[in-house]
């Protein structure tokens, strides 16, 4: 089998692009998602930049802030800025902004 | 962040913070901060999409959040409060970048020759079985920050922060339509920025 050939969006694609954010919302009227999925049952690049489209939004909503550390020394900058350094490591004193 | 000289379970819940935080407790404005400037400074950066802006937000926000402590009612969460007093402190910071600074996107209300696709190929995942480790949350998080201010401040209130179309736009002071364009085109850049990542690798046809 040999590499996927280059593909590219053209034509009728280009216009059910422009659709695709109210399809994946699903806020297009009825009768231009049977327009548009009538496209996607025929083209495969349209399904694979649905799919992947899909793929991104669901990434993005999953992003867990609670897992997220804040960096020393921004950490150490914050409690300066509110006067509350005293409930730093004593380390921290030699960091600075 | 490590060793804070504070014992976090003094307050075990929001109730007993936020009676901490409005009787002017100190100990509860440190445990605030530990417990939540990460969440804040998440969502700073991905407004900003710059460290050193992030960070001015993030200390705009608590310092707010301390002076103001006593008008907050607990009607929300406080994290939802924290989160709202950053998007506000965030929306003000890029008001003023947006004088600064004369757009180069000016064709933001329609799609342009960048935002059509270009990498067509499959990706090598299925949510599902999908854990968001910190390689994968670090490549998500650069992508966001490539994203230009217009289509970027769009994407992260209503996709991140679940603002709905209405309040994006309202927040922004764009019309709804152009709210929409603006979160297609940046779902669109974003997908283009990630598929290098996650594309499954092509069949060369070649035997290892």
């Amino acid at each position: 089998m040999s590499a996927k050939p280059e593909r590219h969006v053209e034509g009728d694609c280009r216009r059910v692009l422009t659709e695709l954010n109210d399809y994946v919302d699903g806020e297009l009227s009825a009768e231009l998602c049977l327009e548009l999925e009538s496209h996607l049952d025929e083209c495969e690049n349209c399904q694979i930049v649905l799919d992947t489209l899909h793929k991104t939004i669901y990434l993005v909503q999953h992003l867990d802030d609670d897992s997220q550390e804040l960096p020393d020394d921004v950490t150490y900058r914050l409690f300066a800025v509110l006067d509350l350094e005293g409930y730093l490591p004593e380390q921290a004193g030699d960091v600075k902004g | 962040m490590t060793g804070l000289q504070i014992d976090l379970d003094i307050y075990k819940d929001d109730a007993a913070l936020l009676q901490g935080l409005q009787n002017g407790e100190r100990d509860a404005c440190a445990c605030m901060l530990k417990r939540f400037a990460p969440r804040v400074y998440a969502v700073a950066m991905r407004m900003m999409g710059d460290p050193h802006e992030a960070e001015e937000v993030l200390q705009d926000t608590f310092i707010s959040a301390c002076k103001n402590i006593h008008r907050f009612e607990g009607r929300s969460a406080l994290n939802t409060w924290l989160h709202r007093i950053a998007t506000n402190a965030a929306l003000m910071r890029l008001r003023k970048r947006k004088t600064k600074e004369v757009s180069l996107d000016s064709s933001i209300e329609s799609l342009d020759g960048d935002d059509i696709p270009r990498q067509i190929e499959d990706w090598a995942f299925y949510p599902a079985d999908l854990a968001l480790d910190s390689e994968t949350r670090d490549v998500l998080e650069q992508a966001i920050a490539t994203l230009p201010d217009t289509l970027r401040t769009v994407f992260v209130l209503r996709e991140i922060e679940g603002y709905s179309t209405a309040e994006t736009a309202e927040m922004l002071n764009i019309s709804v339509s152009a709210a929409k364009v603006r979160l297609h085109r940046a779902r669109l850049r974003l997908r283009e920025l990630l598929t290098p990542y996650f594309a499954e690798p092509a069949d060369t046809g070649e035997t290892p």
